[in-house]
């Protein structure tokens, strides 16, 4: 007689001391189809998040940051066709239609934008959006749904939660409006959270607010989240893993101390360079020089080559993502780990 | 919102009384005498001064302003001249005509162009798209007559399925007055319908570019409830627009129409009011339409407040 083996229960899986790896993406590519043919957006993108793990994906603007957290998502443009394995919670559901796109969305996957004033409906009221939320995901009733919006107001540190439910989002503050956002988002209790720039929208001070509630929430939910940012801060100081993105490639990948303190990549160390530091008495900041090329007009080869002080011949071919030092670096002639 | 709708409702009244001032001097402005027309030719310049100092025509201006004005709040607008009965008797015949066929064509053209800016904006650049756009184009190219003549030539003339001209009340049935309205209602509504085709495709294309559709998707709502009420919530605003502009010009301009498919309504009764000098009368009339379009235009306002609580605050 052979033992029967029953599968896991899904708790006692995610209660394992290793973590569990929520979103899993491989060789992600994008392109946009148009009159002229495939335009590539996004060409060789891939990074892994666990449970209650926060990877940051920095760049410039343009680097293709937002479009692969739409890729990821399910909501990309009609006219994009979108390559690799984006595998979510074990299985894989980067070749599912639309429809079954859209069920995963709310439910497992969450997603914060930029600018919550015009994320937000403007005149249906918040309860009215969460509870639609809530009644489709979770097939709650009326009162079910707004009692458990109140209850998630309230968590997200909204005072008078069943005033603001009957409220519009033009009454509310910008931090107030991304605290209904973030309520939203984790409303159906995913466990992958995508925040676009959470915070870029919103004053200074209140934006350690939000990215101390967004802690909180990825603590307390186990959240996996995927944070798109320029903010080099934010990432050391929020995230654990960061994948830099230039021109459509991810050019280093590694925790995120060793890339803020440590970056191998010279694209990666002018960001950093171009950031104002508290300590070290400079009074001029060093900008990269030039833009990110448009798409389309990408070099052969290396992409960031020709704002590169350390190109030379070699980085006319296309250098592949490899090992250096202490992260993944896409570049023949990375920086020493000196820094 | 009492409020809001209080200060919509104060804003009525110059609405009304402007146009009222308007057409009571440019009548008396206009060349032309109603005694002498009632007269005829052959009266003598004192038949006609009594028949003037009988009508009050002799009095100042202002005077005569001042007792219609009267009559307005005591709900007597005095005898039209031509018919020899109070005009508020006479309007009702004809203004009911005009407003049922107002509501007609406007119902028709909101279902046809809210139904095909929406095919036309899902399904955006497709070939079902260019062809309503052309379609609509060419809609609000065409002149009214020319497409009510079109209409009474395929429908009445050729293929027999409703009469060519002629009006039935609705107390005659449903489908007898259906019968007579429906055509000229289409004519009516057609070009009406081809603008809010134009500016439901637009405004809905717009819409579907919003942060907060996009939020509506990732939260994983259906698609049907994304354009069904996150998209249409907002989108149909411009649609109301338009609607209330097109209830005005049908109210007012819908003369044409009703010449052709001899119907009884207040824009033909206004043109001969206007030929035969039958002041009361065309003053009724335009008091009649003015009232119409001032609680149209309140309606209007209701909508939107309904569906922008933004608006509501102000």
């Amino acid at each position: 007689m052979t033992a029967h083996i029953a599968p896991m229960p899904a708790e006692y899986v995610s209660a394992l001391p290793e973590p569990k790896t929520v979103l899993d993406v491989q060789n992600l590519s994008l392109s946009f189809r148009n009159a002229e043919g495939l335009l590539p957006i996004v060409t060789d993108v891939s990074f892994s998040i666990a449970a209650g793990e926060a990877v940051a994906l920095v760049g410039e603007s343009g680097c293709g940051k937002s479009i692969t957290a739409s890729a990821v998502m399910g909501i990309a443009p009609e006219n994009a066709e979108i390559g690799g394995t984006i595998t979510l919670n074990g299985n894989v559901i980067s070749g599912l239609p639309p429809k079954e796109r859209r069920k995963l969305c709310g439910r497992h996957m969450g997603f914060i934008f930029q600018e919550p004033m015009t994320a937000l409906h403007p005149t249906l009221s918040i309860g009215r959006q969460m509870t639609d939320t809530l009644k489709h995901n979770l097939g709650l009733g009326n009162s079910a749904a707004t009692d458990r919006a109140a209850e998630l107001l309230d968590r997200v540190g909204i005072p008078r939660a069943r005033d603001i439910l009957k409220g519009y989002v033009h009454e509310l503050s910008g931090g107030m409006r991304q605290r209904v956002m973030i309520a939203l988002a984790i409303s159906c209790g995913p466990s992958l959270i995508i925040a676009d720039e959470p915070t870029t929208a919103l004053d200074v001070t209140i934006q350690a607010q939000v990215l101390d509630l967004l802690e909180d929430m990825r603590r307390e939910m186990n959240l996996a989240m995927l944070f798109i940012t320029h903010d080099l801060e934010v990432v050391g100081d929020f995230c654990d893993r960061a994948v830099v993105m230039y021109a459509g490639d991810v050019v280093e990948r590694g925790r995120s101390e060793d890339v803020v303190r440590a970056p191998a990549h010279p694209y990666a160390r002018g960001l950093i360079d171009a950031v104002p530091a508290h300590d070290d008495g400079r009074t001029r900041l060093t900008p990269i020089l030039g833009t990110v090329p448009p798409v389309g007009q990408w070099p052969e080869g290396c992409r960031f080559a020709p704002r590169c002080n350390r190109a030379d011949e070699q980085c006319r071919t296309r250098p592949q993502l490899g090992h250096v030092g202490k992260t993944d670096v896409r570049c023949w002639h990375p920086l020493e780990a000196s820094a | 919102m009492l409020r809001y709708l209080g200060k919509r409702f104060l804003l009525i009244l110059p609405t009304i009384f402007v146009p009222l001032l308007l057409v009571f001097l440019l009548l008396r402005l206009s060349p032309g005498d109603p005694a002498g027309m009632m007269l005829g030719d052959q009266a003598t310049p004192e038949q006609i001064a009594a028949l003037r100092a009988q009508l009050g025509l002799d009095q100042p201006i202002w005077v005569q302003f001042g007792i219609w004005l009267k009559g307005i709040v005591t709900l007597d607008l005095g005898n039209s001249i031509f018919f020899r009965e109070p005009v508020m008797q006479v309007i009702p015949r004809y203004a009911g005509v005009t407003i049922l066929l107002t509501l007609v064509a406007l119902t028709l053209a909101i279902l046809i162009g809210v139904t095909m800016g929406l095919l036309s904006a899902m399904n955006r650049n497709k070939p079902i798209d260019r062809g309503v756009v052309t379609t609509a184009v060419l809609g609000i190219s065409l002149p009214e007559f020319w497409f009510a003549l079109l209409l009474i030539f395929v429908f009445s003339v050729t293929l027999r399925w409703f009469p060519v001209a002629g009006y039935n009340p609705p107390d005659a049935g449903i489908i007898a007055f259906g019968a007579t309205i429906f055509l000229p209602a289409l004519a009516l509504g057609v070009r009406q319908s081809a603008l809010m085709t134009r500016m439901m495709r637009s405004s809905m294309l717009d819409v579907l570019n919003e942060p907060y559709i996009t939020t509506a998707r990732a939260q994983g709502l259906p698609e049907t409830t994304v354009i069904g009420r996150y998209a249409m919530r907002t989108a149909a605003m411009p649609v109301v627009t338009v609607a209330g502009l097109a209830a005005g010009y049908m109210l007012g301009g819908a003369v044409a129409i009703e010449i052709i498919f001899a119907l009884p309504g207040l824009g033909r009764m206004l043109v001969e009011a206007v030929g035969r000098r039958d002041y009361p009368l065309v003053e009724g009339g335009v008091l009649t339409i003015s009232l119409v379009l001032a609680v149209l235009n309140l309606l209007i306002d209701l909508i939107y407040a309904l569906l922008d609580p933004r608006i509501r605050y102000q």
